[in-house]
């Protein structure tokens, strides 16, 4: 029986490389090229400035189907970011760190991220990492501490990144949120900005209403994206859906990323978003493996890799 | 949790949700209604129950919610795991509108007469 348990981890634990993948960013010319962790790696990385990757939605302490080991899957998806031959200047994480917030949960994930050795990483909240205390647990570990609001902008080869929290004060009947005080300060933070900056923007909940019946969007991003629509290069990155999703709006482009810990449904094909219980361990990988043809493998690169281009 | 356990709450859930009212001309001390969170909803989403009552809600989703008062008019719940219960007892007459704090879509409406 045990032996029957190891075996089916271990099988578990092979498909689910696949689900537990992060997306590996290449910033090429100034365009920013994604791949999924685990594709061959075919030197993609040759002739880009630098790289980065991005992970979501580890949700520690998440112990039911369909991934009763959310650990194994985001050390696995650890070790993969490890094994590029070309090492990402830093780790994104966008949000659902934990399931519960709980300090332990917490512990769990920092000793992992530690663990993996993978040098620079940069957070931002879900709404899981805020429950009870309004992210203060979180922000006291993984937050930059530029602002007390919790958001912060950085630079990296030419590239101006803005990690926005989206998952605070939220109202009854509404989405995310970014409120007054964070838009203020975005709108300062990009006007000494040329707009030829490759501009990155990232955030828990979508900055896009991807589908709002089920809380996928964000009250006032529309505001956020009057500031970005000036420059020639802006690229929004999400979590909270645990699946890829991509939008282009002029030369802004949108995507959500997968999670490392479950699949959840695609907009509206369930009652609702929770976990897709019913994906077996060894059905997982030709699901998700699917959705990565679907949306990712368009002509080697992201199709808005051209739209940014012309 | 057994499936036995699992029906006889929901014969619980049940009878709460729809004995009770038939008790509303007796003292309503030691009655409970229960709201049901499933789905990403409360069930029902507006429950009116008299004065002194006790309103239990319980998580049946794979997910964590958090009942929440709009306006803080009373104390909110810790994060509900799925099977969490949380009991607030309600003894004076209003609306309250609450929501999930982490799935604000989520709203229901406890009217208390």
């Amino acid at each position: 029986m045990e032996q029957d348990n190891e075996q089916g981890r271990r099988q578990f634990l092979k498909c689910m490389a696949w689900a537990g993948a992060g997306t590996l960013w290449l910033m090429k010319s100034g365009v920013l090229q994604a791949q999924p962790l685990g594709d061959n790696d075919n030197g993609a990385a040759q002739g880009s400035a630098f790289s980065f990757v991005q992970i979501s939605d580890s949700h520690i302490g998440f112990h039911r189907a369909p991934n009763p080991d959310v650990v194994g899957t985001l050390r696995r998806s650890l070790a993969m970011i490890r094994a590029q031959t070309s090492q990402p200047a830093f780790v994104l994480h966008t949000g659902d760190l934990t399931h519960l917030s709980k300090p332990e949960q917490f512990d769990t994930l920092a000793g992992l991220m530690q663990e993996a050795r993978l040098g620079r990483s940069f957070y931002v909240p879900g709404e899981h990492d805020v429950i009870g205390d309004n992210g203060a647990e979180f922000f006291r570990r993984f937050g930059e501490k530029q602002h007390a609001g919790g958001w912060y902008s950085f630079d990296q080869g030419g590239v101006h990144f803005v990690g926005l929290i989206n998952v605070l004060n939220l109202k009854a009947g509404g989405l995310g949120l970014l409120g007054a005080d964070q838009l203020a300060w975005l709108k300062n933070d990009l006007a000494g900005l040329s707009a030829e900056t490759p501009i990155v923007v990232f955030a828990h909940m979508p900055l896009w209403p991807l589908y709002p019946q089920w809380g996928w969007g964000t009250d006032d991003s529309a505001q956020a994206m009057t500031y970005l629509r000036r420059f020639g290069s802006v690229t929004v990155l999400n979590g909270h859906i645990h699946q890829i999703q991509q939008k282009v709006e002029g030369h802004i482009t949108f995507y959500t990323a997968r999670s490392t810990a479950y699949p959840q449904p695609a907009p509206g094909a369930a009652p609702a978003p929770g976990p897709l219980q019913s994906v077996k361990p060894d059905a997982l990988h030709r699901y998700l493996g699917i959705r990565d043809v679907r949306h990712v493998h368009v002509g080697g690169a992201l199709a808005v890799t051209d739209e940014v281009m012309a | 949790m057994s499936r036995s356990i699992v029906r006889a709450m929901w014969m619980a859930l049940y009878c709460a949700v729809f004995a009770c009212p038939a008790a509303g001309a007796a003292p309503a001390k030691d009655t409970s209604y229960a709201v049901g969170i499933q789905n990403f909803a409360f069930v029902p989403k507006t429950l009116t129950v008299p004065i002194g009552t006790r309103v239990v809600w319980t998580n049946r989703d794979e997910e964590p919610h958090v009942v929440t008062s709009a306006g803080a008019t009373f104390p909110s719940s810790k994060a509900l795991d799925s099977g969490d219960s949380y009991t607030v007892t309600f003894s004076k007459p209003g609306t309250y509108t609450y929501y999930c704090s982490i799935h604000p879509m989520m709203v229901g409406t406890i009217i208390v007469q």
